[in-house]
């Protein structure tokens, strides 16, 4: 298969990218709105073309369990969830990250909490970032703003992921999970061969140890001392992952007065505003963090001593912006706009937020 | 170019269809393309409307505050979008069930009755088409001929003896549409 422009949801746009980047297996479980990515990857049949996996698990908990299996053997695999999903999800994540497997996670959020609403929302930031499972982890966090990002981080989420043996998420909404767009699909590439995996991955138990000391993959470990020294370790991982692999996009922020930060779908509703609001003489920039973890901090950081105010544009009631003033030490005013429950802002809301919390 | 159109009506009327249609022949032409469903219960019966926004260039947000033209196609969608379509923009309605027709001054109003024509056609599924072919004869977002090279995109290849059909229901909705 060679590059294609295609039509498509954001859900669909995930399957097709996991087949062509050489994925070598899914497990999930239906749920709305992200059922399409396993619907697609059920109608492409990967296993009769590439060799991939495809597996409708009894429940979430199988699901994300299989992936720790196939990730300690080196393969790539991933898992996709909404919400609820991916809360019962927790352990597991908690497990593989532990065990420092890498890993693909998709998140297509909706409002919550409990079962919530299949509508779109973006209340599973503190989730994603500030732990969900047990345990001082951390997970590498994309926010796709379109259906192209959609396709390609999966891709860049899996060379994250085994760059740094570490499980990576894609956190996405409804509104770009189901929403269809222009997407410029990759090249197909051939999956890994054993001997490939076996030279990437000398850590995976893949059951050929001859000559080498057996692969032991575990997240248990009794011995505090030992415990803390593999703690002490992740801690060092996660700081390189800060230094190298933050993630952002800048809008008219040069000559910005005031700042919205806003992620995945929020910031395509956020840039319209912004349009607006400088139609209307407001010096508006947007600031769009890619990657939540690790958080572009830095940057906003500097931002704080050149505009007058920030505002974060969440769909929930303010968690992101807890991360923003984190980054600005009180040095400027930051302000929230959210709508919560799967409600999802126009344009014109913004445009009034900015107004009423940053100039009024 | 850029035209940022609302399709509202009852589920099962087509009208995510009908959205998707029009984004494709969208993409026929190389232009950006957003398609944005309600995609809650209201495709389970209720009201459904999706968002088509066509551009040449790069589109921001793909759910908006207001449009360039609304199609609308039941007296709910009509009281929740008429107020939204921007002033000197297209509201196009089908007759059929409205009870209380626009009245804003300051838009231009077209009426088309397809639920009729489409029976007349004998063929209730062409409803779609036939508003389809209204838009494109007040407001040509798109040609024609992208239109057809969608739909053979679309559609499964057991379905390609409807596309006849389908053009014939466009042009039924060029000839029919007219200003209120």
């Amino acid at each position: 298969m060679a590059e294609e422009i295609v039509l498509m949801k954001g859900n669909e746009a995930i399957a097709h990218a996991a087949i062509r980047c050489g994925a070598d297996g899914y497990f999930g479980y239906p749920i709305t709105p992200q059922s399409e990515v396993l619907e697609t990857l059920a109608e492409l049949k990967p296993w009769e073309t590439t060799g991939m996996v495809v597996l409708q698990a009894e429940s979430e908990l199988a699901a994300i369990n299989m992936v720790y299996g196939g990730a300690g053997t080196g393969k790539m695999v991933m898992t996709s969830s909404s919400s609820p999903g991916v809360s019962l999800k927790q352990e597991g994540i908690s497990y593989i990250a532990g065990a420092e497997l890498p890993c693909l996670i998709v998140n297509v959020m909706r409002g919550g909490p409990g079962l919530g609403t299949i509508q779109p929302s973006q209340a599973d930031y503190f989730q994603t970032v500030k732990g969900g499972g047990h345990g001082d982890y951390r997970l590498i966090a994309l926010a796709p703003n379109s259906v192209q990002e959609m396709a390609d981080f999966v891709e860049l989420g899996f060379e994250l992921a085994f760059k740094y043996r570490n499980p990576a998420i894609i956190l996405a909404d409804g509104v770009i999970g189901q929403m269809m767009e222009k997407v410029v699909l990759p090249p197909q590439k051939p999956r890994r061969t054993e001997e490939e995996i076996i030279r990437q991955c000398p850590w995976a138990a893949n059951g050929r140890n001859k000559g080498r000391k057996p692969n032991i993959i575990t997240s248990l470990e009794l011995k505090p001392d030992v415990m803390e020294a593999r703690n002490i370790h992740l801690q060092e991982k996660y700081r390189t992952i800060e230094e190298n692999e933050v993630r952002y996009e800048e809008i008219h922020c040069e000559d910005a007065d005031y700042l919205i930060v806003a992620f995945g779908s929020c910031s395509r509703i956020a840039q319209k505003a912004m349009e607006t609001a400088r139609e209307e003489g407001i010096k508006v920039g947007l600031l769009r963090p890619i990657t939540l973890w690790p958080f572009p901090k830095k940057i906003i950081a500097e931002y704080a001593g050149k505009v007058k105010g920030m505002l974060s544009v969440e769909l929930n009631a303010g968690q992101m912006v807890e991360d923003i003033r984190l980054a600005v030490n009180g040095k400027v005013r930051v302000e929230h706009f959210g709508r919560l429950g799967g409600i999802v802002p126009d344009p014109d809301e913004v445009v009034h937020a900015i107004k009423e919390k940053l100039i009024k | 170019m850029k035209e940022e159109i609302i399709i509202s009506g009852f589920g099962g009327q087509g009208v995510l269809s009908m959205g998707k249609i029009l984004a494709y022949s969208g993409l026929m032409e190389n232009k950006e393309v957003t398609w944005m469903p309600a995609y809650g219960p209201e495709q389970r019966g209720g009201t459904a409307n999706v968002t088509v926004i066509i551009s040449d260039e790069k589109i921001s947000s793909p759910i908006l505050s207001s449009y360039d033209a609304a199609i609308i196609l039941n007296q709910p969608s009509l009281e929740k979008f008429e107020s939204k379509v921007k002033p000197g923009g297209i509201l196009i309605y089908d007759g059929y069930g409205i009870i209380h027709p626009p009245t804003r001054k300051d838009i231009q109003i077209y009426r088309i009755d397809a639920m009729d024509a489409a029976n007349e056609m004998n063929n209730s599924k062409a409803f779609n088409m036939i508003v389809l072919g209204g838009l494109l004869k007040v407001q040509p977002i798109v040609n024609i001929d992208s239109v057809m090279k969608g739909l053979k995109k679309t559609l499964p290849e057991r379905h390609h003896h409807l596309l006849p059909m389908n053009e014939a229901a466009i042009l039924k909705g060029m000839e029919i549409i007219h200003l209120q």
